[in-house]
């Protein structure tokens, strides 16, 4: 086992190498840089801009600037934002514990609404509550969150008048009414995210489960005599959360990474929005670290997936 | 042309047998009033007027909580390595400068006790020096007091090539030296005209020699203070969280009396504008939402019976449609746009004259801008004194269809006009960004129906502004045949503004597309007036010479303005801010306050 674990790691390193080189090149290739915003006013010289290029080490050719950045990284130096000439890895920590809280709030929401109903719909297939619970899955994932999370902002906040729409990061007052506000400033945004996310995965558990419910296995647990809820939680879901559980691991990554778009919309300033802004601003330091720290964790919850698998399915050995 | 009329009313000024007042209103029936018509006294030998303050507040504090919505969040605090206003303004929070502007263009003593002028001996008259007195007592927020030191050293940090700071082009011609503790003297190469730059406004903020002696140079981007500012400002610095939020509070011993206002103040970044303007006038989440570039017919359906309202401020920005008088088209020695060539369709005044009666300033105003816009034939339009009241425009069809049929221009089978096989097709190019798609259209719709051909091209913002050289959509690049945007107006002065189109600095690939003038147009005479008012000290003289100076690119159709536009931002009912068109948002921010 550990072995196996062992193995993936190395294999883990040149593919990340190849991830870096490509993401690399393709940022350096793309047009514009980061001091372009200067050429526009008439009170900076050509100069300075040329001389940021220079000090910033711009004008470099790709490869040398990839091994200054490869071998830098290996130093655990991240390199700095040319944008807010701040270290990029304080830049992310101030990011992270937003995006956290509201993308990881968002997926446990989806957690907690698909397993259940996407379980139970699967025991009563095409009955009221399966076709009630199909429909809103599928009204959920043809709703872009942007649409889903304009409307909430004009229903909750500008008709209502109940919740804001503004996330503040430093929200006034200390204990209950510190979490308290902490909450209310994050249902909008994670009831947008997790509907979303649980509209696809419960059709996934339900389908998963369909494909189980019906083998030979179960119908002798049944013969044995066993309930229903023992039949279905400890057999049934037990073999049927293997694909859930990629499914589930690969959006894990997600969650450090943030969600733009909802993001964007609500003003949390998580990782997912300093992306953006960075892309905006040609700040490639900084989407060169958040996209590979994006790809590092796609790698790492691939090989926590592959080990769940044999734990989830004894005859899955990892060799 | 008015010479004579003005320096005997200088004269009646100095003399006392008019107040200044009148001399400003009739300065205005001429034309003349404005941010500069202050100057101009300033140089007849009449000190300029201190703008008046609104600040009605009789105590410090108790404004309780100030909430200001940037929709893009400052990424960094140290004004000389702003990299764009967004970062001038947060650290105008905690930096002062020793002066800024007001509304009307009227200078604003900050860290100055007087503003410089002939008569009170401050200010050379020759034009080759000004003197500025500090205010005594001031202290940085960590208790250290403000001294001579600090200006000298800010001048100095600036000035070293290896800091880099965005801020050099004001500081680089001078010498600052200091006279006494309280007392600085700035020294200019040659009279100059606007001397009211180094020191004064978002560009003048002064940073405490203490904090950053150890940080000049090539150490500059490791000094703490760039990311936690200690300043003389209204407020002290709390957080910062780049491109999200900035705190502050209320500074106790702040050099100003009964200010500022408020006890705390918080700079929100991130979103857009259209929820910006939702979240100050329909919600009233916050107080303040800076450039709210939204349609008016949003900002009108929000004002309705909202928390807030939009407020404008007039300076000289003009969105223009820039003519290439080169060929893009044709690759000379491998550059295309080249200086070596001549535009194959500009080249016949006829289609540049054609062209300016095809855009409807009047349906762009009414369809995009609305109360954000004015119509206008000039391309410097601000400060007042300095706008040309002798052109006009006009919207026609028909006649730019005349113009082109008594030049030749006849249309073909397809309907589009040709003169020696060559067609009127046009490649009209600009950033993306909703009303400069939405002004193209409206352009292009006119151009058909009198028989020019144009297609349309939109490059993102951050690459049409790059100054990437291996970069073909670059505006300085100029690979279209028209193109679109505006270079905003910083300062209440039209030198650096109108200096961009002299022929020294055409944009070629020899200086890698650095060059500003990048209609690449030649004109003796405007090189001539551009030179001649760099060195004129006679105000007089001086604002003839610009006027002249834009007729030249009026009569020669190089810039087809399509709008003078305004600031707009959003505020609560009950805010009072003070914003200048001349000057960052929170330039006057002392001044601000709440009205119960």
């Amino acid at each position: 086992m550990s072995q196996y674990v062992l193995r993936r790691l190395l294999i883990a390193i040149p593919s990340l190498l190849g991830i870096s080189l490509v993401l690399f090149v393709v940022l350096a290739l793309a047009p514009g840089d980061p001091f372009s915003e200067l050429a526009t006013n008439p009170n900076v010289p050509p100069e300075v801009a040329a001389a940021l290029r220079a000090r910033f080490g711009l004008d470099d050719p790709i490869y040398l600037r990839y091994l200054h950045w490869l071998s830098a990284m290996a130093h655990g130096d991240w390199g700095f934002s040319f944008v807010s000439r701040m270290n990029v890895d304080t830049l992310i920590l101030q990011r992270l514990p937003a995006t956290l809280y509201v993308i990881g709030s968002a997926q446990l929401l989806a957690l907690l609404i698909a397993i259940p109903v996407g379980v139970y719909a699967a025991t009563k297939p095409y009955s009221l509550f399966d076709q009630i619970a199909n429909t809103l899955a599928f009204v959920g994932f043809s709703l872009p969150t942007f649409f889903t999370g304009i409307l909430f902002i004009l229903i909750f906040s500008v008709t209502l008048d109940w919740l804001p729409f503004v996330y503040t990061t430093d929200v006034k007052g200390t204990g209950i009414r510190w979490v308290l506000e902490m909450i209310r400033q994050a249902i909008m945004p994670v009831a947008v995210l997790g509907l979303f996310q649980a509209a696809s995965m419960t059709r996934f558990v339900r389908s998963a489960m369909l494909d189980v419910i019906r083998l030979d296995y179960v119908t002798t647990a049944r013969a044995k005599g066993l309930g229903q809820a023992k039949v279905i939680v400890k057999h049934v879901m037990r073999n049927a959360m293997i694909p859930v559980v990629t499914l589930i691991a690969l959006q894990m990554p997600a969650v450090f990474g943030g969600a733009i778009v909802t993001e964007q919309i609500f003003r949390i300033p998580g990782i997912g929005s300093l992306l953006i802004s960075s892309i905006l601003s040609n700040d490639t330091p900084v989407v060169m670290a958040v996209t590979f720290v994006f790809a590092c964790l796609v790698v790492l919850f691939n090989l926590i997936a592959d080990v769940l698998y044999g734990w989830l399915d004894p005859r899955i050995s990892l060799r | 042309m008015l010479d004579k009329e003005l320096r005997s009313m200088i004269g009646d000024v100095k003399g006392g047998r008019m107040d200044r007042r009148a001399f400003i209103q009739r300065l205005a029936a001429v034309g003349l009033t404005a941010p500069l018509a202050n100057q101009i006294l300033a140089l007849g030998g009449v000190a300029m007027a201190e703008g008046a303050s609104p600040y009605k507040p009789t105590k410090r504090g108790g404004g309780g909580a100030l909430k200001l919505l940037w929709w893009q969040g400052p990424t960094l605090l140290n004004p000389h390595f702003a990299t764009g206003t967004k970062d001038q303004d947060g650290s105008r929070l905690f930096y002062e400068p020793l002066a800024c502007w007001d509304p009307d263009g009227n200078m604003k003593l900050v860290l100055a006790t007087e503003i410089p002028s002939t008569q009170n001996g401050l200010l050379a008259a020759d034009g080759k020096s000004v003197t500025w007195k500090l205010k005594p007592g001031v202290k940085w927020h960590d208790g250290k007091p403000f001294t001579a030191d600090d200006v000298v050293f800010t001048w100095e940090y600036i000035i070293d090539p290896a800091t880099a700071a965005v801020t050099v082009a004001t500081y680089r011609d001078i010498t600052v030296e200091k006279v006494d503790d309280l007392t600085i003297r700035l020294n200019f190469k040659k009279p100059t005209p606007f001397w009211a730059d180094a020191f004064v406004g978002a560009t003048g903020q002064i940073l405490p020699k203490h904090l950053f002696a150890e940080f000049k140079g090539s150490k500059s981007r490791e000094a703490p203070t760039n990311l936690a500012p200690v300043g003389t400002g209204p407020y002290k610095f709390v957080e910062f969280k780049p491109g999200d939020l900035i705190r502050g509070v209320i500074n106790p011993d702040y050099h100003m009396a009964n200010r500022p206002h408020f006890d705390t103040i918080e700079m929100k970044g991130g979103g857009d504008a259209v929820s910006a303007a939702r979240a100050v006038i329909q919600t009233g989440e916050y107080d303040f939402g800076w450039n709210i570039q939204v349609e008016d017919d949003v900002l009108l359906r929000l004002e309705k019976g909202g928390k807030g309202k939009t407020i404008y401020a007039v300076g000289g920005d003009t969105e223009f449609i820039a003519l290439n008088f080169t060929d893009p088209n044709t690759e000379v020695d491998g550059e295309r746009s080249s200086m070596k060539t001549k535009h194959p369709l500009f080249s016949d005044p006829a289609v540049r004259k054609a062209l300016s009666f095809l855009v409807d300033r009047e349906s762009i105003k009414k369809a995009i801008y609305g109360r954000a816009g004015r119509t206008t034939a000039n391309f410097l339009n601000g400060p007042e004194k300095f706008v040309s009241k002798n052109t006009s425009w006009e919207f026609s069809i028909e006649k730019a269809s005349k113009i082109l049929d008594d030049a030749g221009w006849k249309p073909g089978a397809d309907g589009i006009r040709e003169k020696d096989g060559k067609k009127l097709k046009l490649l009209y190019q600009t950033s993306i960004n909703g009303p400069r798609q939405k002004t193209q259209a409206i352009v292009k719709q006119a151009c058909q129906k009198a028989g020019i051909d144009v297609e349309l091209k939109s490059v993102v913002a951050s690459v049409f502004f790059s100054s990437d050289v291996a970069n073909p959509d670059t505006y300085a690049k100029f690979y279209a045949d028209i193109e679109m945007f505006q270079i905003p107006m910083s300062q209440p002065d039209p030198a650096q503004h109108m200096r961009r189109y002299h022929s020294s600095n055409v944009a070629t690939k020899e200086n890698k597309w650095q060059g500003t003038n990048f209609p690449r147009w030649v004109n003796r005479d405007y090189d001539a007036a551009i030179d001649a008012a760099d060195g004129e000290m006679d105000p007089v003289k001086r604002t003839a010479l610009y006027i002249k100076a834009n007729d030249l690119l009026f009569n020669d159709t190089v810039f087809i303005p399509a709008q003078h536009r305004l600031k707009v931002e959003a505020a609560a009912n009950t805010l009072r801010p003070v914003i200048s068109g001349w000057a960052n948002e929170t330039d006057n921010l002392f001044d601000w306050y709440r009205e119960e």
